[in-house]
């Protein structure tokens, strides 16, 4: 019954942050200086002034911009997303393919992190020789940059050796992951020393209770005392953790994608920014606040029901 | 993330060969845009006007030569050969009366035939206000078009000017799919063109190849037309990919991914010439003059740059020559005034500023600016030479230009601050409502035999009154060369088109009104198996000539 009244609660606020969320977001987008016209002006010799009049009319860049965004939220309102202004296709047809390329790379590169971080912390947790080993791979791991991992990997696997594909995406379903291959290793390798570091912290902090050592006294294995009493009680920061790299599935990896040349989330919310496309900007940015709010509310799920305490 | 990126394409450059081995009836190009839209006359993109060469084809087109040529027309009119006749138009100016008839055979690529129709609909289209075209003037101009038969057609304008043969890049639009459309609602046509709904329907495509496949954000696969009706192309495939960031590009190309990178859309100079070197001959390397003018506007209200004599000398303390040399490779020509040196119109005499440290040092003394104690130069109420130095910000190369160029004035004893900007603040607002102070660096992009009424009238100077339309940021004023800017136009002589042109080249390169630096090259880098391909430098891209694109027997 108290899980109820807090689900409700907590979707109440998610829906005020929402609208709260769109309104700050296309008032600054808005505010920004220039509109994608100014830029057009410059760059085709063919425009005229009066052209740019004529085309903000068209694409309703001379209303205010209160009356734009009461407009934009009454179509939302009516489950009516808009075209995009940058692509002259639906929202829809634009977000989607982005978003299961950063599904794709986000999702395998967190799910390696989260895997080989918490192996890699419990390791150092539970064989303090080997901690030092596990810190210095954290360290490596935290301290090179994407970008320059990236390259070193393209460098190695796909210019000198030939093995995998520079970047790029496959055009067909078939060799799909040969293309994800280098993208998700970069940003597996930048991610795992933060799941290391914090499933360390909490393990080795754990196996100092004094009900790990009546565990052990009573005669639990090893690999018991790890998984089935510590492993439980220190899962609750590396839930919380992954509730908030749950937000970075859907919002992209700017620097990967560009590096790698694979269009997802990350690049389209930048441009739609840029572009003033709102339509797409909104959409995606409210997805990405959404999706992020829905995985908080999990983790403190699982977390009330790995420590009753918190209930 | 730009240096980042930057970073990236650094340690790219130590990377060694790949292994390659190309199909060779299929070619894969790597460009750094996508085109937002499909539908030829909806924005312009370079990266859509690169696609459409390959699969649309204009009535008319400048040639690789500079030269206006028929695509998909038998013959350009000229008043000697009669298709063009003068005339008064309806609003009882003088007017021009153009035929044009469409080559035998043209059709869409589900076999109906292109004709007059075709044509009338684009036209009607481009004339209605809510389709959302973007250069209008074309249909503004363009009153009435007349369907003689279905390969002919007339259109009378409400203007003369010389380039009416050209008729911008007007094209057929295929009424049998879209017409209903846009009937229904020109308002929602944009977003409802068979051309992004339907992009691989072969009855929207009319050139040697059409649209097969269209991986959003990420590329375009082209496959043969079998009903071209032109010479058969070469590749039975083309894949154009999508590669944003010039050091995965580059990554790609060395890895054997793309086969060539085209030079309208592709890395810059320095990072070409730097893989040239590297790699040697494993690929052909060509680097191309275009139309994108660098150049420094100047703000004439600013006290000491509204004098020639200090213009002058600003220029004169420049070594363009070596900047070219040190940063560019070479590879880039110097501008001695905004006509390309490629452009028939092209004066050969046409004034230059050397570099020449004495001769600017005397002509600022002369115009009242004399070091002072620290170098600077001081006028008589004790005011300092200082300027702002103003251009894009994250744009590399213009930042290490800007660096060179303060250095050089420092050395002159002029002081330069700089000030940079994101693109769009720096357009839109510093610009367009003239508040920069000094100087700012960023390029022009003209076509052949483009008259610069926009940025040099005075009618252009951005006003509130005019609620700041305009290109002439500088503010520059000056009756003779406004005269000469409302008569060129209209001289359909070419002679004596020529003549005007020189004497606005004389000017511009006296008096100075913005700083030219030089004209920007496309690098285009091609596998040593492919031949045939133009680059053109302009505004009409390679493509247009893709069926002679050629593997090398």
């Amino acid at each position: 019954m108290a899980g109820a009244a807090l689900i409700l609660r907590r979707l109440a606020q998610i829906a005020i942050t929402l609208a709260i969320l769109s309104f700050a977001a296309y008032m600054l987008i808005g505010l920004m200086p220039g509109d994608p016209i100014d830029l057009a002006l410059i760059g085709d010799p063919r425009l005229t002034a009066g052209d740019a009049a004529r085309l903000r009319a068209l694409h309703g860049l001379d209303q205010p911009l209160l009356a734009r965004y009461a407009a934009w939220a009454a179509s939302v309102l009516r489950g009516e997303f808009g075209y995009s202004r940058l692509f002259a296709v639906p929202v829809a047809d634009v977000l989607w393919p982005a978003l299961r390329s950063s599904l794709a790379l986000l999702g395998g590169a967190l799910a390696i992190a989260a895997t080989g971080g918490v192996a890699l912390g419990v390791l150092a947790a539970a064989r303090p020789r080997s901690a030092g080993f596990v810190d210095a791979i954290a360290v490596i791991g935290q301290a090179m940059p994407s970008f320059w991992l990236g390259i070193l990997l393209i460098i190695l696997f796909a210019v000198t050796l030939g093995w995998l594909p520079a970047g790029g995406s496959a055009e067909d379903g078939g060799s799909a992951l040969r293309f994800l291959v280098l993208p998700v290793a970069t940003l597996a390798i930048a991610n795992v020393a933060a799941y290391a570091r914090h499933t360390a912290a909490a393990m080795t902090a754990t196996l100092t209770e004094p009900w790990i050592r009546t565990a052990r006294a009573k005669g639990a294995s090893r690999t018991r005392v790890l998984w089935r009493h510590a492993f439980p009680n220190a899962a609750v920061p590396i839930l919380t953790l992954a509730a908030l790299d749950a937000g970075a599935l859907v919002s992209g990896a700017v620097v990967t994608e560009t590096l790698f040349a694979r269009p997802g989330m990350g690049k389209l919310i930048f441009d739609a920014i840029m572009g003033n496309d709102y339509n797409l900007a909104l959409v995606a940015l409210l997805l990405v606040a959404l999706v992020t709010m829905l995985a908080t509310l999990a983790a403190d799920l699982a977390q009330r029901a790995l420590d009753p305490r918190l209930a | 993330m730009a240096p980042a990126l930057r970073l990236a394409a650094a340690l790219l450059a130590l990377a060694g060969p790949a292994l390659a081995q190309p199909a060779r009836d299929s070619l894969t190009i790597g460009i750094t845009q996508y085109p937002s839209t499909f539908h030829p006359n909806i924005d312009a993109m370079v990266a859509k006007s690169y696609v459409a060469g390959f699969t649309l084809r204009p009535l008319t087109a400048y040639a690789p030569d500079w030269q206006p040529t028929c695509l998909f027309c038998e013959t350009l009119p000229t008043i000697e050969n009669g298709l063009a006749v003068r005339e008064t138009a309806a609003n009882g100016r003088p007017g021009l009366r153009l035929t044009y008839r469409l080559r035998e055979g043209l059709r869409w690529g589900d076999g109906t035939p292109i004709t007059g129709e075709d044509l009338r609909f684009a036209w009607e289209a481009g004339r209605n206000d809510a389709t959302g075209f973007g250069a209008a003037e074309f249909y503004r101009s363009a009153y009435e078009l007349i369907v003689v038969d279905a390969r002919t057609i007339t259109l009378r304008f409400d203007k003369v000017t010389f380039d009416f043969a050209s008729v911008g890049d007007f094209k057929p639009l295929p009424a049998h799919v879209d017409r209903a459309r846009w009937e229904a609602d020109p308002r929602a046509y944009r977003t409802r063109t068979a051309y992004d709904t339907e992009t691989t329907n072969p009855a929207i495509w009319n050139g040697p190849y059409r649209i097969a496949a269209v991986q959003p954000g990420a590329g375009v696969t082209l496959e043969r037309n079998p009903l071209w009706g032109g010479a058969a192309p070469a590749f039975r495939r083309i894949q154009i990919r999508t590669v944003e960031n010039t050091a995965a590009l580059e990554a790609q190309l060395l890895a054997g991914q793309i086969d060539m990178i085209a030079g309208e859309l592709g890395l810059p100079i320095d990072q070409a010439a730097a893989l040239q070197r590297r790699t040697g001959d494993r690929f052909r390397f060509e680097y191309h003059p275009g139309l994108i003018y660098e150049h420094l506007d100047i703000n004439h209200d600013h006290p000491a740059l509204g004098d020639r004599r200090v213009r002058q000398a600003l220029l004169m303390a420049l070594d363009r020559a070596q900047i070219v040399a040190r940063l560019f490779d070479g590879r880039q020509p110097v501008a001695h005034s905004s006509v390309n040196p490629l452009d028939p119109m092209h004066a050969e005499d046409v004034r230059q500023w050397p570099h020449d440290p004495a001769r600017a040092a005397a002509l600022l003394d002369e115009a009242g600016w004399r070091r002072g104690p620290d170098g600077i130069r001081r006028n008589a109420a004790g005011d300092r030479l200082s300027i702002e130095l103003m251009t894009t910000a994250g744009n590399r190369s213009r930042e290490q230009v800007q660096q060179v160029l303060q250095a050089q004035w420092r050395a002159a004893g002029i002081e330069t601050r700089i000030r940079n900007e994101p693109p769009r603040v720096f357009f839109a607002e510093t610009l367009s409502r003239r508040r920069f102070q000094g100087a700012a660096l960023f390029a022009w992009i003209s076509a052949p035999e483009s008259v610069p009424r926009t940025t040099l009238h005075s009618d252009e100077i951005p006003r509130a009154e005019r609620n700041w339309s305009g290109q002439n940021f500088g503010g520059y004023r000056n009756p003779e060369l406004d005269a000469l800017l409302e008569a060129l136009p209209e001289e359909l002589d070419p002679d004596e088109r020529r003549q005007m042109f020189a004497r606005l080249q004389a000017i511009y390169s006296r008096e100075l009104p913005v700083l030219p630096l030089w004209f920007r090259s496309d690098a285009h880098i091609w596998p040593t198996w492919l031949e045939g391909v133009r680059p053109t430098g302009h505004l009409n891209p390679s493509t247009l000539w893709a069926e002679e694109w050629r593997v090398r027997p």
